[in-house]
């Protein structure tokens, strides 16, 4: 399998899904079909090996959900991305494809406030459980106060 | 046995905290029954001496055995990734030496990396190879202080354990003073700029450098002497927290975990960065997957970054150290728009940064792949089955850097 | 014969299980009597000896002997948080070695009678580290190591990190530096021994050192 086949073999089966080649191969696919998509990279592309998942705030445009999966024998990696959309902030889990998504995910909830449906144990992970907001978001002040220790 | 629900269910589902409701917390209890078959919770941390840093897991125990761990992270966490969006690509470096404190170069260069690719900055050939030095001396430094830890943890402070914490301590020594004599500072260096290297190699240090592998090449051949015959050492390192090849890439983890785990897998050669490709070295793989696996990987990384190292130092050409040399300001360095995922292979595996530039002097949003966030991932799926007292044998062999995990 | 059942005790949850419940038995232990100060005689005797005329030989002489054996002893728990714990480490092993100074790295805070701050302490940390402060037996000291637990340093305008640790306990001696090499470390520890060794009248604390950023 190399990274043309790959890009073919997406544009096939997912016809909603923008590839861009390159490196890595950058697929944007819509947010009803990214559960599919991450059990489609897994066992059609082999992307074994999970890299990374995150978000990234995009303002009015709204939130964005990323994960970067590898084939590590044939050498090519995807970057996943989905659009939310404004105001949304539920997703589906990639745990059930990936375990390494779950600690991953779990950062996505405490940082982004995104609500993995689907997975197994949605606590926060870094912050405290009696946290107010989700830090990374662009809306939050980067000196928020919190007391009582300030 | 009544005393052998499993936990998931003896809990509950976890559900979202605002669910949680009174009845749920109330469920939560603990049974056992008259055969002894004792269910205990028990709190490790989060101040352990064995923890390598501030880390909580609360240890499900059945008897001497674990049957579960919850771990709970983010005692060190310092918004990096909230910071970094509100300091310039000149400032960040050497803020981005304190995720990875244990090996500063490679987080640094993770993240210079990242504002190189999107802006197209070309790194002169010095530079770079003043870079791959620093970066497999980092390797060097911090595979020492592991195996120091980590044999400590096993041995305990008071048992023995110690003598090699201070040998290894005392080589790592010798590394602190060649970046010292570089950089000025000991642990966190700020020496990497985009694009290039803040400082010039002084006057002999490339000799000193040479003197100093000299003598840790030696070292490294007693510790394994010392270590492998040691019986005490050989029962608590090998068949303890096996990882399979299959659970290693789900995780994602890296480094000399997934390559004692049978992957042959280096960033160095999958994808080379920074001219490793002019180095002639080998990737050491192990195919157990257990600690002692582990322990045989980073030993051979040993010998690989010493060589790397030697080879950089003989071919270090002349030329100028940074392509924009000078910086007045620390708005000065603007990239253009764009995104880039850069990473390097770390002592601990691998280290990315995930950039997004906006066109200004500060980044848009900034993600960093800890690869001790992936590798701590790991411990829920190894460490249920195993007893209790190797679970410090294999939190050492995971060899985290809290300042990474948690950011 | 059948055996009778078994009869099944229940015990109740580990009160540290979830955070709530966590927050609650902080409370209890910020509303303890001072139980780990001095008694209220010891500190009334020596305070009548001192008023004693000529009393004040005895309490002074004896406040040079005890002073002497504590800073000769200083047992610092060893507490890393963050990179200082790694110079930290390099204070206590081969090359600097405090043992010459009778310090000895303990991993118990009963033990103990120092505590060296060496990291950003973070939100998360704080009810941590206010704990094993209290557990410590007194007399007691504290070292803020390195700029993040002074001040907050680099991270002093991140949402999760306390501004300094003399927010969460008393601080006796601060290190400057990010991270303080161990020189530096050195030189604090050197300059607590002096701050014990001028202790008046016994169980009273000498005034913190100047604030150094």
């Amino acid at each position: 399998m190399t990274a043309e086949q790959a890009t073919a073999l997406i544009a096939e089966r997912f016809a909603g899904a923008q590839v861009t080649a390159g490196i890595p191969l950058v697929v944007m696919v819509p947010p009803d079909q990214w559960g599919a998509f991450a059990q489609f990279a897994k066992e059609t592309l082999g992307c074994q090996f999970f890299s990374f998942s995150s978000a990234v705030d995009w303002k009015a445009d709204g939130l964005e959900v990323i994960a970067r999966v590898e084939n590590l024998d044939a050498g090519f990696a995807v970057m996943m991305k989905t659009r939310l959309g404004p105001g949304v902030s539920t997703c589906a889990s990639m745990v059930p494809v990936y375990r390494g998504a779950n600690w991953m995910e779990r950062e996505c909830w405490d940082m982004f406030g995104i609500r993995f449906e689907g997975h197994p144990d949605l606590r926060r992970i870094l912050l405290e459980d009696s946290w107010v907001g989700h830090p990374l978001l662009k809306s939050y002040a980067v000196d928020t106060p919190y007391p009582p220790y300030r | 046995m009544s005393g052998n629900i499993p936990i998931a269910d003896r809990e509950g589902p976890r559900r979202i905290e605002q669910e949680l409701t009174e009845a749920d917390r109330s469920r939560r209890k603990i049974e056992f029954d008259y055969s002894g078959g004792e269910r205990l919770s028990m709190n490790m941390g989060p101040q352990h001496p064995s923890a390598h840093g501030v880390f909580r897991a609360i240890l499900e125990l059945e008897g001497e055995e674990v049957v579960g761990v919850d771990a709970v992270i983010g005692y060190l966490h310092r918004c990096h990734e909230k910071l970094a969006e509100t300091l310039t690509y000149a400032q960040y470096p050497s803020i981005a030496s304190k995720t990875d404190y244990v090996a500063a170069m490679t987080s640094e260069f993770a993240y210079v990396m990242a504002a190189e690719q999107i802006g197209k900055i070309e790194v002169p050939k010095r530079a770079q190879y003043l870079r791959v030095i620093c970066a497999e001396l980092q390797r060097i430094a911090s595979h020492l202080l592991w195996l120091g830890t980590w044999c400590m943890d096993m041995g305990g402070a008071l048992g023995g354990g110690a003598t090699i914490f201070l040998y290894t301590i005392r080589e790592r020594e010798t590394i602190l003073d060649l970046f010292e004599e570089l950089v000025g500072a000991r642990l966190l260096y700020g020496f990497f700029q985009v694009g290039g290297v803040r400082y010039d190699a002084p006057a002999n240090w490339i000799e000193h450098c040479r003197t100093t592998l000299d003598a840790i090449d030696g070292r490294v051949v007693e510790y394994e002497q010392m270590l492998e015959g040691n019986p005490f050492f050989l029962a608590r390192a090998k068949g303890v927290g096996f990882i399979s090849r299959e659970l290693a890439e789900d995780v994602g983890i890296a480094g000399p975990l997934l390559r004692g785990s049978g992957v042959n897998f280096d960033i160095r050669k999958a994808a080379p960065y920074s001219s490793y490709e002019d180095f002639q070295f080998t990737i050491p793989v192990e195919t157990v997957g257990d600690c002692f696996a582990r322990y045989r990987v980073r030993m051979a990384e040993f010998r690989q970054a010493s060589s790397i190292a030697r080879q950089a130092l003989d071919k270090l050409p002349e030329g100028p150290i940074s392509s924009m040399p000078g910086l007045k300001s620390v708005a000065q360095v603007r990239i253009p728009k764009g995104e880039a995922y850069t990473r390097v292979e770390g002592p601990r595996g691998e280290v990315g940064c995930y950039l997004i530039a906006d066109g200004t002097a500060k980044p848009y949003r900034m993600k960093w792949r800890g690869a001790s966030f992936s590798n701590l991932a790991v411990l829920p799926y190894i460490v249920p089955g195993v007893k209790v007292a190797d679970v410090p044998a294999i939190m050492g062999s995971v060899d985290p850097v809290f300042g990474e995990v948690d950011r | 014969m059948a055996m009778k059942p078994p009869n099944v005790p229940v015990i109740p949850a580990p009160v540290w299980r979830n955070f709530k419940e966590l927050q609650e038995w902080e409370q209890l232990h910020k509303t303890r009597p001072e139980g780990d100060q001095h008694s209220q005689a010891f500190t009334s005797l020596t305070e009548g000896i001192h008023g004693f005329p000529g009393g004040f030989l005895v309490t002074t002489t004896a406040d040079a002997f005890l002073n002497w054996a504590r800073k000769s002893s200083i047992w610092p728990v060893t507490f890393g948080l963050a990179c200082c714990a790694i110079e930290m480490m390099a204070t206590f092993a081969s090359r600097f070695d405090v043992e010459r100074l009778g310090m000895v790295p303990w991993a118990s805070p009963r033990h103990s009678d120092l505590m060296i701050v060496s990291g950003t302490v973070t939100i998360k940390m704080a009810p941590m580290l206010e704990r094993i402060y209290a557990q410590m037996p007194d007399p007691k000291w504290a070292v803020s190591m390195g700029s993040c637990s002074n001040s907050g340093g680099p991270f002093r305008h991140g949402y999760h990190v306390v501004k300094g640790v003399d927010r969460v306990i008393p601080v006796d001696v601060y290190v400057p530096g990010c991270p303080p090499p161990p020189e530096s470390l050195l030189n604090g520890l050197l300059l607590l021994q002096d701050q014990i060794s001028h202790f008046r009248k016994t169980g009273r604390r000498a005034p913190p050192t100047p604030k150094v950023d």
